[in-house]
């Protein structure tokens, strides 16, 4: 049966609190999800009180100086700082978004961050996205073609083609939607997931691409693409504002379309 | 011993089993009907009053028998598809999940073909 408690050594527990500085004025908790592969404890929060005067406006700024100044231990992923590179998602304030994108304001009360939910954790924030990236790559994420290009020109696509795949294009495989997705949680080892779908339909929308046929049978399936049932979260929560479940769903209009 | 393959592989799987959209539309177009059917039944069955006597009486009749014959077949077909895909999501042991699909089909239809003979043997004057 799908699984709607976690397991005993998931239980996650209290950990420790890092007190903010003497003479702090502004005040922020953060509550942050520990687990090590390497001491066997079950995970925990800690939490840790930052002074807002003295760090950046962004939730990530928070992390990186937790990481700099309080606690070296504290594991995620992070690089661009500015939403194009997709490395540092996670649950904030219980809902998956970009570390670097999430304002701390934003946040009421204490701000609790955990990993993507329901992915297997390497350490403290960091998932195990290796799954997602097999099933990315199942897809063909690339340009299939018979016809070889002209030697002398770029294979051409007109304006109108060519902006069939704006709200696609801008997808930077943070997979905040897929691990928000119930039925990635039930069946993600079948089921391929809105992140995954809408990197799909982004080549089945391309005029330049010429495997329209061979990509939508390889989707024809019960679970690769039908566990969608439109519960939306993914469209919801994506941080770039795009729409998943719109991609899914013209999908399987192509599908009813080609018959 | 499925840990060793790759997780290409894995996620490879037996390949796309090329069907869903059948189910998908189905499901739709059942949907569509039972907007006209469901509305008609729960009209009439809130006018025809409750005895034995008006029930059979309203029902012997043509339009009614077809109409309510045609809500079986779509009412039922539309909850199968439903169910299944609940069990489909939700039990994960494969045995389980297998016996109670196999249940579902047939109790559905069982369901439906008692259904429809009881209006049609109310409709051909049993």
């Amino acid at each position: 049966m799908a699984e709607f408690t976690l397991p005993a050594n998931s239980k996650v527990g209290t950990g420790t609190t890092y007190k903010a500085p003497a003479g702090a004025k502004r005040v922020k908790s953060f509550k942050i999800y520990r687990w090590s592969p390497d001491d066997g404890q079950n995970p925990h929060l800690d939490t840790y009180e930052i002074d807002l005067d003295q760090c950046g406006p962004m939730v990530l700024d928070a992390l990186i100086k937790i990481k700099n100044e309080v606690d070296t231990t504290l594991t995620f992923r992070r690089s661009c700082r500015e939403g194009i590179c997709g490395s540092c998602s996670m649950n904030i304030d219980g809902t998956n978004t970009l570390a670097c994108l999430k304002s701390i304001d934003e946040c009421k009360g204490d701000v609790k961050i955990y990993p993507l939910p329901h992915m297997p954790v390497i350490k403290d924030l960091v998932p195990d996205l290796t799954q997602i990236y097999a099933q990315y790559h199942s897809v063909k994420p690339w340009l299939e073609t018979d016809t070889t290009p002209p030697p002398d020109s770029e294979r051409s696509q007109s304006v109108a083609e060519r902006e069939k795949l704006d709200g696609l294009w801008e997808c930077i495989l943070c997979f905040c939607c897929t691990t928000s997705c119930p039925s990635y949680w039930w069946s993600g080892e079948r089921y391929l997931g809105p992140a995954v779908l809408l990197q799909a339909y982004r080549w089945i929308a391309d005029s330049r691409d010429e495997k329209t046929g061979e990509r939508l049978d390889a989707l024809e399936d019960p679970f690769r693409l039908y566990r969608c049932h439109t519960i939306m979260n993914c469209t919801k929560t994506c941080p770039k504002g795009l729409n998943p479940a719109k991609a899914i769903a013209e999908i399987k209009k192509l599908m009813v379309e080609r018959r | 011993m499925e840990r060793m393959r790759t997780p290409y592989g894995r996620v490879a799987g037996l390949g796309s089993a090329k069907e869903g959209v059948q189910h998908w539309w189905m499901q739709r177009l059942t949907a569509v009907a039972l907007i006209p059917l469901s509305l008609w039944f729960a009209i009439s069955v809130a006018g025809v009053g409750g005895s034995y006597e008006a029930v059979h009486a309203w029902l012997r009749v043509p339009g009614p028998s077809i109409l309510m014959i045609l809500f079986l077949g779509s009412a039922l077909y539309h909850a199968m598809l439903g169910v299944q895909v609940v069990l489909e999501d939700y039990v994960h042991c494969e045995k389980a999940k297998i016996a109670s699909l196999v249940s579902l089909k047939l109790v559905t239809v069982l369901l439906a073909v008692a259904g429809i003979y009881a209006v049609l043997r109310v409709g051909f004057g049993g």
